[in-house]
């Protein structure tokens, strides 16, 4: 115990005494959290849509102020033909086209029949989506009053009509920013303690201090507690400080206990590092350590559901979610600081972060060697 | 010019005797393009949903039957009532739910209007937004088929065409952007800390006191990481062609040339930075942990650039990666030759000259 004492005694020491890293460690979450939430708007406003009217009737006019009025989309230019619209795609300046033919409204009145030709810009998927069906929404509301004006129908009214009422439970206003702020301080505290941790040892290693180690009495698992606590410090800091500023900037407070977040972040932290240590121990130099936590890193935080979402991915892909421990925090933060789950809910996450944390730290000490 | 030569000789050495970097460092980007190419898609597919139908009729089962038959939906759970939902949400994995009222058959029969309520789970806001309107797009196809089969007089109809991805392909929009991302960090860590590492081992000293040019020692260390890169180009656009089945539609000597240049930029600022710090611990929080979230998130390629405030859409423009990220989109996706890709050249050329400039301004020649 008293060695232990000792390790982290050396440990915090060397940290302090680089305030430039120490710095960065609590400047950079603060930057980043301030600045990255409000980057993450899925909501599809501001549709750029390019109107060809080949027309210039009445109708298509009411058609085209109609679609104006929605605040959907935004109308870029003036093309001419669908070649000019084609090229304000190309742009970047439009993502929609619509192309109203000659002749719609006569065929409109006299064909009853008329056909708009749409296209959208789908290199984004979820944007052509989106902004197709708002524009057929338009032209569907359009059509109902272009034929209200025409025809009067009897009480039964042919015109099917099957209302859809949409509520948003949990997050009435949308705020994108409860979503992604407790994901973005999730994906930080990551990055930070894995990376930190991953080039910790190894950096012993290359300066040669680890020799001084190994020829100590130190076991190897006081070694690597001595490691892992002063970390585990710092991280449960920045989350602290990330909630500070959740709660100041974004007035986010969760609905479900802290207690419970931190009880989770606790165990959470003691994997991410442990996982740090594991790759410090069978690296040779920095650069190696950084390349592999590097790789993990991108991989863990793109397939952690917080940028897309994981029942969308293939099977196999969410089998590899399934070993990736930020999916589960990402998942936790969600449920809890937005549906007021509790230690109940969140049974599973917990249990299998538990087996992680055990899993990475054993075979840290495991394959740490003391002798070279 | 000979001593430069066998300075990146000597640069080539270290990397080719390091295997295991060397392996991470080709294989890496292989194994993300497949990963994100195959993985990450902005569409809402096979969400898991509950039903609580009231109504139970030939309508209701009717309109359930769309949704079952669609792919971006999997019915899993019949609900009974009211007091089911919360703890539906609260387990965690059904992300919308479909409430159908007692009265759906009986209204839409009499009165051919009727009413359906979608209960989304906004925790995540963009799935919740997107499940609504597939929803709804549903709604509106079967409302639609009940109205076509009556034939009704003034009616507009629309056709659609999907421009470059036909099939929505999520990889069509993710392998610009991950090529993008990958070749950045990657090129910018390694050089940023082999020349951090001559300064933390004290080698440094060693190479500054030969005849050449202080600046290309340096420079010198980054040649070797540009022909790697330019490996890792062609094999990421091998994979996306003949795995991803993501095209080139554009012209590929000119993807080559804007790619190099992209490189060169992201070697620049690994210069920049290993000249700003003096541990490998900084630099790779630096180059690592400061560039890799402002990248994804700013660059385009997950959040649209147009719909950020306006203060985050000037600070946008100051990643590299989303003038890359546009040009890759324009050449390999839409076909574009250069002209319509001037600008962003020119202004990823203005972003070398800068980085180099000041690289070259903060470089001491002395040591401390």
């Amino acid at each position: 115990m008293r060695t232990l004492k000792f390790l982290l005694q050396k440990e915090f020491r060397q940290i302090f005494r680089d305030p430039s890293i120490l710095r960065l460690i609590f400047v950079m979450p603060i930057i980043q959290l301030m600045v990255l939430p409000w980057a993450a708007d899925y909501e599809i406003k501001n549709i750029k849509l390019a109107i060809v009217d080949h027309d210039h009737s009445t109708y298509s006019q009411q058609l085209i102020s109609k679609i104006t009025a929605g605040g959907y989309f935004q109308l870029s230019g003036d093309p001419v033909s669908y070649d000019a619209a084609l090229k304000l795609v190309e742009r970047e300046e439009a993502d929609l086209v619509l192309e109203i033919p000659s002749h719609f409204e006569k065929d409109l009145v006299k064909e009853d029949e008329i056909t708009v030709f749409m296209a959208l810009n789908a290199i984004n998927g979820v944007k052509a989506n989106l902004g197709g069906s708002y524009l057929r929404t338009i032209l569907q509301d359009f059509n109902r009053e272009v034929r209200l004006k025409w025809v009067q129908f009897p009480r039964f009214n042919p015109d099917t009509q099957v209302e859809v009422v949409s509520s948003n439970w949990y997050n009435p206003l949308m705020n994108y920013k409860y979503f992604m702020v407790p994901g973005i301080l999730v994906l930080l505290l990551t990055m930070i303690g894995a990376n930190l941790t991953a080039i910790n040892i190894v950096r012993e290693k290359e300066i040669g201090t680890i020799e001084q180690i190994n020829v100590t009495p130190i076991r190897k698992s006081h070694f690597i507690l001595g490691k892992l606590i002063p970390f585990w410090v710092l991280g449960m800091l920045v989350l602290t400080l990330g909630f500070i500023i959740a709660r100041l900037a974004y007035g986010i407070i969760p609905v479900g206990s802290f207690l419970t977040i931190y009880a989770f972040a606790a165990i959470y932290l003691l994997a991410v590092l442990g996982l740090g240590l594991l790759i410090s121990t069978y690296s040779s130099t920095q650069q190696q350590a950084m390349l592999v936590s590097f790789f993990l890193m991108m991989i863990f935080i793109l397939l952690g559901g917080l940028y897309t979402s994981i029942e969308s991915m293939p099977l196999w892909a969410q089998y590899i979610t399934k070993l990736n421990p930020v999916s589960y925090f990402i998942d936790v933060m969600r449920m809890v600081v937005l549906k007021g789950s509790g230690i109940g809910d969140i049974k599973r996450q917990l249990l299998v972060i538990t087996g992680f944390a055990l899993l990475f730290n054993g075979w840290a000490v495991w394959s740490y060697r003391k002798r070279s | 010019m000979r001593q430069f030569t066998s300075f990146i000789k000597k640069e080539f050495y270290h990397i080719f005797r390091d295997r295991r970097t060397l392996f991470i460092l080709l294989g890496m980007p292989v194994i993300q393009i497949v990963i994100f190419g195959f993985a990450l898609t902005n569409e809402v597919k096979n969400a898991k949903i509950a039903v609580l139908d009231q109504s139970k009729d030939v309508a209701s089962i009717a309109l359930l039957d769309e949704f079952n038959a669609s792919r971006y939906f999997d019915i899993e759970k019949n609900l009974t009532s009211y007091n089911e939902i919360e703890p539906a949400f609260k387990a965690g994995k059904i992300k919308m739910i479909i409430v159908i009222p007692s009265s759906f058959g009986e209204e839409l029969k009499h009165l051919n209007k009727a009413q359906v309520q979608l209960i989304a789970d906004a925790s995540d806001p963009n799935v919740a937004n997107t499940l609504t309107n597939y929803a709804s797009a549903i709604i509106m196809d079967y409302q639609a088929r009940i109205t076509q089969e009556r034939k009704l007089p003034y009616t507009i109809k629309a056709e659609f065409r999907m421009l470059y991805n036909p099939q929505m392909k999520g990889a069509y929009n993710f392998v610009p952007g991950v090529m993008a991302m990958v070749l950045l960090l990657v090129c910018t860590m390694m050089t940023a800390i082999t020349i951090v590492k001559e300064k933390e081992m004290g080698t440094m000293e060693i190479m500054l006191v030969s005849p050449v040019r202080p600046i290309l020692v340096v420079v010198a260390k980054a040649v070797p990481y540009l022909v790697l890169s330019i490996v890792n180009i062609i094999s990421i656009l091998l994979l996306s062609v003949y795995v991803l089945e993501v095209p080139i539609n554009g012209s590929i000597p000119l993807l080559m040339g804007v790619s190099i240049l992209f490189i060169l930029v992201s070697l620049a600022l690994g210069l920049l930075i290993s000249a700003a710090t003096d541990t490998q611990q900084t630099a790779m929080f630096i180059s690592l942990i400061a560039l890799f979230l402002p990248t994804v998130m700013l660059s385009g390629f997950m959040f649209p650039v147009e719909n950020m405030p306006f203060p985050l859409r000037t600070v946008s423009n100051i990643v590299p990666a989303k003038w890359y990220y546009f040009i890759v989109k324009s050449v390999m996706i839409k076909g574009l030759g250069f002209s319509s890709i001037i600008k962003e050249v020119a202004i990823l050329t203005g972003m070398l000259v800068f980085f180099l400039l000041m690289a070259v301004k903060k470089f001491k020649i002395r040591l401390a």
